[in-house]
């Protein structure tokens, strides 16, 4: 079983549900990711997304696209953010990573080579937020024979239709976009939200996970009774921005946040 | 060159999923999807529509004051040497560059579809004073996204803009130029996709942008062809134009593509040289890869990152190229060359003294080629080269060039 799989059977056993954040790798400098990754874990997170960066994130808001270009300043490639997720592996062979970005970092190794050190380096799932569906057939076939799953998002924006057709592409677990917007940007709407789970809900018996405008405890409990997963990413990025002068103070803050939004989460 | 086929085959492109050949594509996020599947039923149902296509040529021939002249520099061609060198003038284009034919399609696509608010991005302005324009005359909301380094290079722009009651927004990420003013286009759109049509200033992006960008764009290669033969009785020898995103280029290129004995140039951005990698020439010097939206040439570094360019001319000055350039280039159909910011600068004074016309630095790149070009023809073939737009708003950049200020 993969270990996304096996991470939300557990949770389901459980009764609670998966926390999943997103921080930028190498953000604001390269020895910051693994301790914080680690942290993470230790402070009730169930899945990580680390970003790996890039130089035009046109999906993302300020706080992620100014993660990029503090990551990019000391050069971290998407050879170094496979490296950081060997090195974590080292010592937690258990908790899933899905490496979040965009197609060209991946295009550029040929995706191929990149399945094969992704899979090497204990990957276990891939979202490029400028890869839809359409135009991901050589890339599925790729990522799948190295059991990499292939994550998707859907949106507010995405017709019954289409969201079948995503749901029968993607694996792992679907990443909804719950408003119009970049990353960060201001808070979602619940209930309609909650609306459009359940047609999303029609077409998979995948694990739902939702993303953009999760800020606060109180929105991450709210997002955890109606979704599979609180997918949390700016609210991180920002704080470890305000640090980013005192890099060493920066995993326990950000698990701080973690820690808070879990036991919402569980109350 | 392609054979017949290829060339007819070539002539059909996009695919119906925005393909040419490997190039182009949708590559957004999945919130983009929905508007540009409806952009494109919109645009594809309009441009079947004769009361459509009326509009636009009316607004072409009344508001724009088309059809351009071709004009024969004989002047210049007889003190450069070698072969005739016409001129097709975009920019005496009411704007003054050839973005407006775009503009006033895609404004009027807007208002079909009930848009209030139109955005665009910006390098030189030129497509920013183009989207501003339409918008005033349609009474839309505008909001042009612009590099800062630009909004400096171009306050003549700037001002205009703000004039015609667009808000200017400077883009102050990553390059602060063309592609990050790109980046913020798309992060509004994203946002307010709901109201806000995006009207892409260059023939790349998401499909179905390349395709009607192109369109739109192709009134010069259709003009250029017919006066070519009114005026000289034959079809040119060669093509000449500037390429950065490559809307004017592909705008005089695509009416030819089926006339194998036409040579084609696009002419890229050289910078400092493309030997010094300061430069914008990704058809030149770069790979395939993709970004904004499209597969196509980049530059781009071993690791996919995008690069920062260089180029004496704010609207060359972005790391991609449209998508059916790429096509074109790996086809042989056309050829991809390039002009330095020095050679540049000289054809812009050399038009100016030797025929009065006062070239845009993007187009003067094209001049500068096509003076090459001639040198190594004969006297009785000729080429067409596209005057992209009008010089005006590089005044100040090659006075301070000078040393003076103006």
């Amino acid at each position: 079983m993969s270990r996304i799989k096996d991470c939300f059977a557990r949770l389901e056993t459980a009764g609670r549900k998966a926390l999943i954040p997103y921080v930028t790798a190498g953000d604001p400098s390269p020895a910051v990711t693994v301790p914080l990754l680690h942290a993470m874990v230790e402070a009730g997170a169930d899945i990580l997304e680390l970003g790996v960066p890039f130089s035009d994130p046109m999906a993302d808001g300020p706080v992620i696209q100014l993660a990029c270009e503090r990551a990019l300043s000391h050069g971290t490639r998407l050879l170094d953010v496979l490296d950081m997720v060997a090195q974590f592996r080292t010592t937690d062979s258990q908790t899933p990573i899905v490496l979040m970005g965009y197609l060209n970092t991946v295009e550029v190794l040929g995706y191929e080579n990149f399945a094969t050190r992704a899979k090497a380096a204990g990957v276990d799932g891939i979202l490029t937020v400028d890869l839809p569906p359409e135009e991901s057939d050589d890339f599925i076939e790729v990522m799948r024979a190295a059991e990499i799953d292939v994550i998707y998002l859907l949106a507010p924006t995405t017709d019954e239709s289409r969201i079948k057709s995503v749901c029968e592409k993607g694996s792992g677990y679907i990443y909804y976009v719950s408003l119009k917007g970049v990353t960060g940007s201001a808070a979602l709407d619940v209930a309609a939200v909650e609306e459009k789970l359940k047609q999303v809900r029609r077409h998979t018996d995948m694990p739902l996970g939702v993303g953009f405008g999760i800020r606060d405890d109180a929105s991450a409990r709210a997002v955890s009774q109606i979704a599979d997963g609180v997918i949390v990413g700016s609210v991180l990025v920002n704080r470890i921005a305000e640090l980013a002068t005192q890099p060493q103070q920066i995993p326990e803050q950000v698990s701080r946040i973690i820690a808070g939004m879990r036991a919402a989460m569980d109350a | 060159m392609p054979t017949k086929a290829e060339l007819a085959a070539l002539m059909q492109l996009p695919d119906d999923r925005g393909h040419f050949g490997p190039y182009g594509g949708r590559f957004v996020s999945e919130t983009l999807i929905g508007a540009l599947q409806e952009l494109e039923s919109t645009y594809e149902s309009l441009r079947q529509d004769p009361e459509f296509q009326a509009e636009f040529d009316k607004d072409l021939a009344h508001y724009v004051g088309r059809p351009s002249p071709l004009y024969h520099a004989e002047r210049l061609s007889r003190e450069n040497g070698g072969a005739q060198i016409y001129l097709k003038r975009e920019d005496l284009n009411h704007t003054g560059a050839h973005k407006v034919n775009n503009t006033i399609g895609q404004a009027l696509i807007a208002k079909k579809m009930g848009k209030p608010r139109i955005i665009a991005e910006t390098g030189a302005g030129q497509h920013g004073v183009a989207s501003a324009t339409v918008a005033a005359r349609l009474g839309l909301e505008c909001v042009v996204y612009m590099g800062i380094e630009d909004v400096r290079r171009q306050a003549l722009n700037v001002y205009r803009m703000k004039l015609l009651g667009a808000t200017v927004v400077p883009v102050e990420s990553g390059t602060r130029t063309l592609k990050d003013a790109m980046n913020e286009a798309m992060r509004d759109w994203v946002t307010n996709v709901d109201t806000t049509y995006y009207i892409i200033g260059t023939a790349a992006g998401p499909h179905p942008y390349p395709k009607l960008v192109r369109d739109f764009q192709c009134i010069i290669g259709r003009e250029a062809r017919q006066q070519s033969l009114d005026q000289v009785g034959r079809l040119p020898d060669a093509l000449v134009a500037c390429v950065g995103g490559g809307s004017n280029a592909i705008g005089l290129f695509h009416p030819f593509i089926e006339d194998g004995d036409v040579r084609m140039y696009g002419v890229e951005a050289g910078g400092y040289g493309i030997a010094s990698g300061q430069h914008a020439a990704p058809l030149s010097a770069g790979r395939p890869g993709v970004l904004h939206g499209n597969r196509t040439y980049l530059m781009e570094d071993d690791a996919g990152q995008i690069l920062g360019t260089h180029s004496v001319s704010a609207g060359l000055d972005y790391p991609g190229v449209g998508p059916e350039h790429a096509w074109l280039k790996d086809t042989g159909r056309a050829e991809y060359v390039d002009a330095t910011d020095d050679e540049a600068l000289a054809a812009f004074r050399t038009l100016t003294r030797v025929e009065g016309i006062m070239p845009a630095l993007e187009s003067s790149h094209a001049v500068a080629y096509a003076l090459k070009l001639a040198r190594t023809m004969r006297e009785d073939q000729f080429i067409v080269v596209n005057l992209s737009g009008r010089g005006d708003k590089d005044i100040h950049t090659v006075a301070s060039l000078d040393g003076i200020d103006v």
